[in-house]
């Protein structure tokens, strides 16, 4: 297997962007990711996409050759994965796999959603679709209240309270305050965050990520390659994709995600690092309590240490490790199916030393969680300096 | 249809921002429950509210989803 190296990377705003169509957001990322790898569409020799819903969402199918004959690329494989909000993480990992078995050189992985053309309910019962429709679904389950079945259950077994998943909510948004690009970029305040109106008991509005629009991009590269077009290439030093039963009343526990600890487990070896080496992360906050569940099975705390690390500080920007410096799903914003590569580049900003204000201080070893539904897809990446 | 019979609640929440199709049942208790023998359903808890731990007793499908009631 070669090495593979991340040589550019690009990414619209996110927000809610009335006059955009899905294409020409994944088109904008693309075309920064190629400009900033240097390199021109008629060199890509594969166009992955991550997207979970744009058919339900906005009617368009067929979408990878959409948007790839959109930025002048032609003639290559174009493909769509879809692994619900973990759909381009999917689409990374298996690029960066094609890339390492010497299938292609030079690939570009995007990742998009528009999701803001529909109303809130609609796009509840659309992203309820990642769940078990003959089951958990007809019950009346969204991701919200699937969400707040498992925040109830972490409570229930491990004290976990309400001022602790609110700490993480008031965190990511002092973070994504400072991202240009994140869609609220608003500072909240505790007692905000705890009198937020209730969505799913008990999760408010602050404990849930936003309904966004936007899209992201990387381009890929065997890392001796990608030296000749970029004095900073970031190394995929470990990478793993594994699967979990996708409804949530048929697993054991679901106070953990099976599937983030398998393929973390996976990533660390394959990168020959353990938990606490990692010294930051882009976790997937599609609500409060996945990102203090995903401390605990990434092995950055002990399991119900979540709660109280994160209400202490310990995520911080200048935190024992930071979490979330990019504001997270939370504040930044989940175009769904571009949440994954976002990931990405924000940690391969970081580790080049370009995310401004967000910047963190250790930045040489950072590590993205993408997860799928309540769990039964999860995308790990570790990337480092090359 | 089954009778599911008894079971004990294993999750719970309440329901204030529906899916499309359940816009007219808000808000409505929704609820993992551990049956005899360990399976667990999702389903519906109608009545008085059931917390973690409660016992609750199946009265009946609805399209094809499960109700259940708290013990008194």
């Amino acid at each position: 297997m070669r090495p593979v190296a991340v040589a550019g990377i690009g990414k619209t705003a996110f927000g809610a962007f009335p006059d955009r169509d899905l294409r020409s957001l994944a088109v904008e990322a693309g075309l920064k990711a190629l400009e900033n790898g240097h390199v021109s569409a008629s060199q890509v020799e594969a166009f992955y996409l991550g997207n979970f819903a744009g058919p339900s969402f906005t009617g368009q199918n067929h979408l990878a050759p959409y948007i790839s004959a959109a930025m002048g690329i032609h003639g290559v494989p174009a493909t769509r994965f879809e692994a619900a909000c973990a759909s381009s993480g999917s689409a990374f990992f298996h690029a960066v796999s094609a890339v390492a078995a010497g299938l292609y050189d030079m690939v570009l992985v995007a990742g998009v959603e528009k999701m803001t053309s529909q109303p809130t309910p609609k796009v509840t019962e659309i992203l309820a679709g990642a769940g078990d429709l003959c089951g958990e679904v007809r019950a009346g389950a969204t991701f919200p209240a699937l969400f707040a079945m498992i925040a109830r259950r972490h409570m229930h077994q491990y004290g976990t309270t309400r001022e602790q998943l609110a700490a993480v909510a008031v965190k990511n948004h002092q973070n994504g305050a400072k991202n240009p690009l994140a869609h609220m970029r608003k500072v909240i305040t505790m007692e905000q965050a705890l009198a937020g109106k209730p969505i799913a008991e008990p999760l408010t509005v602050y404990d849930c990520s936003l309904i966004s629009d936007g899209a992201a991009a990387v381009l890929i590269m065997p890392l001796e390659r990608a030296r000749d077009f970029t004095d900073q290439p970031v190394r995929v030093l470990g990478i793993a994709q594994t699967s979990d039963n996708v409804a949530l009343d048929e697993k054991d526990d679901i106070t953990t995600f099976r599937a983030v600890k398998t393929s973390a487990g996976k990533a660390y070896r394959m990168a020959g690092v353990q938990a606490g080496d990692i010294q930051f992360a882009e976790v997937h906050d599609c609500f409060t309590i996945a990102e203090i569940i995903a401390i605990e099975d990434l092995g950055f705390v002990a399991k119900g240490e979540g709660g109280p690390y994160s209400l202490a500080g310990g995520t911080c920007l200048h935190g024992e490790r930071p979490v979330n410096a990019s504001g997270g799903l939370k504040s930044k914003g989940h175009p769904v199916g571009a949440t994954g590569v976002g990931q990405i580049c924000d940690v391969v900003e970081q580790i080049r030393g370009q995310a401004g204000e967000r910047q963190v201080k250790r930045n040489t070893l950072g590590l993205a969680q993408n997860l799928g539904g309540s769990g039964a897809t999860s995308v790990i990446t570790i990337l480092g300096a090359a | 249809m089954t009778d599911l019979g008894t079971g004990t609640i294993y999750t719970e929440t309440v329901v204030y921002s529906p899916p499309e199709a359940y816009v007219n049942d808000v808000p409505y208790q929704l609820a993992i429950v551990e049956l005899a023998g360990g399976r667990r359903v999702t389903g519906r808890v109608s009545g008085e509210r059931a917390q973690i731990g409660d016992r609750v007793q199946f009265f009946e499908f609805r399209n094809n989803v499960p109700f259940f009631k708290k013990q008194s």
